[in-house]
């Protein structure tokens, strides 16, 4: 049987609840919801007067009602030292989301740490450090003094700052946040220059969208507006529906369902308008395509099912095609640009060649090519570019995107109403650092680095790399090997003589071994290996503020307590910072503690005001006071001005026409098709049968890190599926739910067999970052020229290990599309 | 409220409205005792009425007979699946109903005869009725809501009982 709650009523919000500004801290489209709080001895009733909605509740509520939330919406929570219940409920006022809530944002509450209800019991609640052969409680300032002491130990050994590896998140929402990124920024950016950093998802410190930033366009481009003005969606890479619902749901069906017609006769009057059409770069036929054709009608998609890895070529087609038939934006080109001609006479492609290589049609390419840019009564048509991991974290990632770019540039569509060129985002964004300048380009391969036995001393920061690099199979390997070293040298001291204990792990690190720091809200899989676990808070059990996808700025206010004695990582940062200070003055280095002042914080928003308020564009206008009386819609980055109590803000960038390079032009780039360009891949191909094309699902966030927790989504995916087609299951001997290898000269991995009648033959979809099978175990180690990884582009074997076990019996095998009854 | 209006496309899509008809409001917590002899003990969960929804010989394979359950305003389906399911019910063991108010957002389900699923309108959740219900994908953050049912020996088909909160009320009886 389907998991079911057996809960038949809840507990009502009473009219004079407490209610609180929260933004979704899962996905990029940040949502806006509210917290409801209350005393857990009082509780609201069915009477107008009686609840928060001024409703009769004792009535059936009408769909889209404000009035109605679902189990996974309460929580009993602690709220200054005391119980309280917990609703948090999508907001109708919010501009993002309009009130709706997503499979993973509307289960904030019960993915919320409640000793009352027992939910997210696996929260760290107290520092931990390696002693007498496991990790074991203990105060901060023992597990502060012992991270300090090491490190300062190695960066005085020879190499220095950089014998201290740092991975750490530098998003926003639960990735990090303004405040979170300044403190760990300013600590191994200021006080330090740490040059061995990386990120949550990839092996190096580097931008994903180096290509559009070099080309003077930040890939932040428009506003969600925009999906519901412009007359052609080209949508590359994103399954929308699932990975960035609301915005998909709340933006792009309206102008694909014609709804929002009205607003563009208003907004974009002199022109023609009709609904929009979309076209879906995606090897692979997603949920986002189901729905666009029942939404739009056949006519209005063209799914371009591509030969996985080949985008660039079709880009390149499409503005060869484009400038063919003198679509191209002249004005805007000679105006705001440079290196048109240049860029065109490199790219060219036509539309024969693209067909050989992309495996589409020629005629669709041109299709495609009409539906971005055929002017449309002789008016510019508008045309929208949103691309995500399918380009990121795909072929030649760097040249791929420069590739896209042009045709939007080319086609007059960045700064303008209906357009854009964005990325469409994983997290929320929230980065406020000090340079990072001396990280270099390319940065280090940091995971290469530490599987060669470089570093001594590792600080992770929400990150997981046993689920979320490449390689990851070799990676774990070394990773255990080194830290082992360390916990068998710690194991054979007393762990009460510090000084003997400190130098039996330095003396360890000289010997290959590697000494590992977690800063993490819950155990994480590569917490296993580390020698110190310290406790984070997480979104709402602290203010946070945090971007998203069109650059809206908002703060989530603390609602709840943090778990036991968790903190904010900003102020885990600065005590860091306050005990390296206090051992190198000890060590008599006082010059090198100077570097560590100023890190006297006492509350998130201290170190919000030393960082974001003062160092970035707009800052000064930007306090929590004025953030939390702009509510959930808060404002578009950067700020401008602060008049008539707001924030004024920017709603789309470049509507100027002048672009982020020296000379204001936004610049064409030459991106000249190479193949596989990852070192390694052409030979996976060639050796092994499957495409393992993989990414995310609708129900679980990023690494399931808190899903892995909750028993609605560990009830459907107890297993990472891998999506086969039929025939291949036939060849393969194997049924639905049956446990199969996923194997290649790299690593093995895991997965649930889920039949996929719409797969092509050969080619499988799995589940990314998935705790009970990591697909990173067969990528190989292969990155482009800035350390990218291409995550999407592996081949494997695939073999059967089990039958279905009983734990998925109660699952469905059935088509995740939808079709109308 | 503009995003809201975005949403609902009138024209397009049957919206099922509450409050319309009269319904029987029971406040869950009206009588507060004064003291705890004087307590009468309410319980623990909220009481289900068995309600009489069919008659097997009512019933054609794969084909859906509307219903409603605990009261008319809670629509459902009468399903007979043809395949023995879990918690399936009559002779064949293949009887299911279910909740047709979407846990999502409360949009109207319907049927799906070809994968014998319940699919919503609204933002595409698809549910599986030979799976209890289980969301094979969506928005909802529950799966669908399940009537409990009985089969008397004369052929009726009761309903008695629920095992997730129904869409837009916060007591699954009123
Ligand atoms: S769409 Fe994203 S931001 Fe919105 S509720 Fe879902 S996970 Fe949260
Ligand atoms: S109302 Fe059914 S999916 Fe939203």
């Amino acid at each position: 049987m389907a998991f079911k709650r057996q809960i038949d009523r809840l507990p009502i919000i009473p009219s004079d609840a407490k209610k609180q500004n929260v933004t979704c801290h899962f996905c990029i489209v940040g949502c806006g919801y509210h917290a409801y709080t209350w005393p857990v001895n009082k509780q609201g009733g069915t009477d107008p007067s009686q609840n928060i909605f001024k409703t009769d509740l004792s009535k059936q509520q009408g769909g889209d009602t404000d009035a109605w939330y679902a189990p996974s919406m309460y929580n009993i929570v602690q709220q200054d030292g005391r119980d309280v219940h917990i609703v948090i409920k999508p907001d109708k006022g919010c501009e993002v989301n309009s009130g709706l809530g997503s499979i993973r944002g509307a289960r904030m509450a019960e993915m919320s740490y409640s000793k009352a209800r027992a939910t997210q019991q696996q929260r760290l609640t107290h520092p931990m450090v390696f002693r007498y052969g496991q990790m074991q409680p203990t105060s901060w300032d023992d597990a502060l003094d012992l991270v300090a002491r090491v490190t300062v130990a190695m960066l005085k050994e020879p190499g220095g700052e950089d014998n201290l590896f740092v991975s750490a998140f530098d998003h926003g929402g639960a990735g990090g946040g303004y405040e979170n990124t300044w403190g760990t920024g300013k600590l191994y950016f200021e006080a330090m220059k740490v040059k061995n950093i990386r990120i949550h998802n990839r092996p190096a410190y580097n931008s994903e969208v180096h290509a559009t930033r070099d080309m003077g366009v930040g890939e932040l481009n428009n506003c969600y507006e925009d999906a519901e003005l412009c007359d052609t969606i080209v949508a590359v890479g994103t399954n929308a529906y699932e990975t960035q619902t609301n915005y998909f749901l709340n933006h792009w069906i309206p102008n694909l369902r014609g709804s929002s017609l009205q607003k563009k006769q208003q907004e974009l009057a002199g022109e023609p308008h009709a609904q929009a059409r979309i076209i879906i770069v995606d090897p692979r036929r997603t949920s986002t395509v189901a729905a666009c054709e029942v939404e739009a009608g056949k006519d209005n998609v063209l799914h371009l099912a591509i030969e996985s890895g080949t985008d660039m070529v079709l880009f390149n087609a499409l503005l060869t095609h484009i400038v063919e038939k003198g679509w191209q934006d002249k004005a805007f080109i000679s105006a705001s640009t440079k290196d048109f001609d240049k860029a065109v006479a490199a790219n060219k492609t036509s539309l024969a060649d693209a067909a050989r290589i992309t495996g589409l049609k020629a005629e669709d390419i041109a299709k495609a090519a009409a539906w971005i840019a055929e002017p449309k009564e002789g008016r510019r048509r508008r045309a929208m570019f949103a691309y995500e991991k399918g380009l990121i974290w795909g072929n030649d990632n760097y040249r791929t995107n420069a590739a896209l770019v042009n045709v939007a540039l080319a086609t007059g569509n960045i700064g303008r109403p209906g357009g854009g060129c964005v990325r469409m985002g994983g997290h929320q964004e929230g980065y406020s650092r000090p340079s990072d300048a001396h990280v270099g380009r390319p940065a280090a391969y940091v995971d290469q680095l530490l599987i060669e036995g470089k570093g001594g001393v590792h600080h992770i920061w929400g990150c997981d790399h046993y689920k979320t690099t490449l390689n990851a199979h070799k990676f774990k390997q070394a990773y255990k090997k080194r830290t082992d070293i360390v916990k068998d040298a710690m194991n054979a001291v007393p762990a009460g003589d510090r000084p003997a204990l400190v130098a039996a792990i330095v003396d360890a690190i000289k010997k290959g071994g590697l000494f590992a720091v977690d800063v993490d809200i819950v155990p994480t899989k590569i917490g296993e290996a580390c020698h110190v676990w310290l406790p984070a808070a997480t979104s709402g059990e602290m203010n946070l503020t945090s971007m998203n996808g069109e650059r809206r700025m908002r703060l989530t206010e603390r609602y709840m307590d943090p778990p036991g004695e968790s903190m904010p990582d900003a102020l885990i940062a600065a005590r860091i910072a306050n005990h390296m200070e206090r051992i190198l003055r000890e060590l008599g280095d006082a010059k090198y503690a100077d570097q560590f002042k100023g890190f006297d914080w006492k509350t998130e928003e201290d170190a919000f005001m030393d960082g974001y308020h003062k160092h970035e564009k707009g800052g000064q206008f930007v306090t929590y006071e004025r953030l939390r009386a702009m509510g959930t819609n808060g404002f578009q980055e950067p700020a401008s001005d602060f008049k008539d109590g707001k924030i004024v803000g920017t709603k789309r960038l470049y509507t100027d026409g002048k672009f982020g390079t020296k000379d204001g032009k936004a610049t064409f780039m030459e991106a000249q098709w190479r193949g596989l360009q990852a070192p390694g891949k052409e030979e996976q191909k060639k050796k092994f049968k499957y495409l393992i094309n993989n990414g995310r699902t609708n129900h679980v966030w990023q690494n399931a890190y808190l899903d892995q927790d909750n028993e609605f989504i560990m009830d459907r995916w107890p297993y990472p599926f891998i999506e086969i087609n039929p025939d291949d299951m036939k060849e393969l001997n194997v049924s639905a739910g049956d446990l199969v290898e996923v194997y290649n000269d790299d690593g093995s991995t895991q997965a649930m067999v889920y039949p996929t009648p719409t797969a092509k033959k050969g080619h499988t979809f799995m589940l990314f970052a998935f705790p009970s099978g990591v697909q990173g175990n067969v990528v190989n180690a292969g990155t482009n020229e800035l350390i990218l990884p291409n995550y999407k582009q592996t081949w494997a074997n695939i073999r059967k290990l089990a039958s279905a076990p009983a734990s998925v019996k109660h699952l469905s095998f059935k088509s995740q599309e939808y079709k109308m009854g | 409220m503009k995003g809201c209006d975005k949403l609902v496309d009138a024209g397009r899509r049957q919206f099922l409205r509450g409050g319309a008809m009269a319904t029987v409001g029971v406040a869950a917590s009206t009588v507060l005792p004064t003291n705890e002899a004087q307590a009468k003990p309410a319980p623990a969960r909220v009481e289900y009425p068995s309600n009489r929804l069919a008659n097997l010989s009512q019933l054609k394979s794969n084909e859906p007979l509307d219903i409603s359950y605990p009261d008319r305003n809670s629509p459902g389906v009468l399903i007979k699946l043809g395949t023995r399911v879990p918690g399936g019910v009559g002779p064949a063991g293949d009887i299911v109903a279910f909740s047709t108010l979407c846990p999502h957002k409360g949009y109207p389900l319907s049927y799906v005869a070809a994968d014998k699923t319940l699919t919503c309108p609204g933002h595409y959740s698809v549910f599986d009725c030979e799976k209890s219900g289980l969301q094979v994908m969506g928005q909802a953050t529950q799966n669908l809501p399940q009537f409990t049912l009985r089969v008397a020996s004369n052929g009726d088909i009761f309903a008695e009982g629920v095992d997730e909160l129904i869409y837009g009320r916060l007591s699954n009886v009123l």
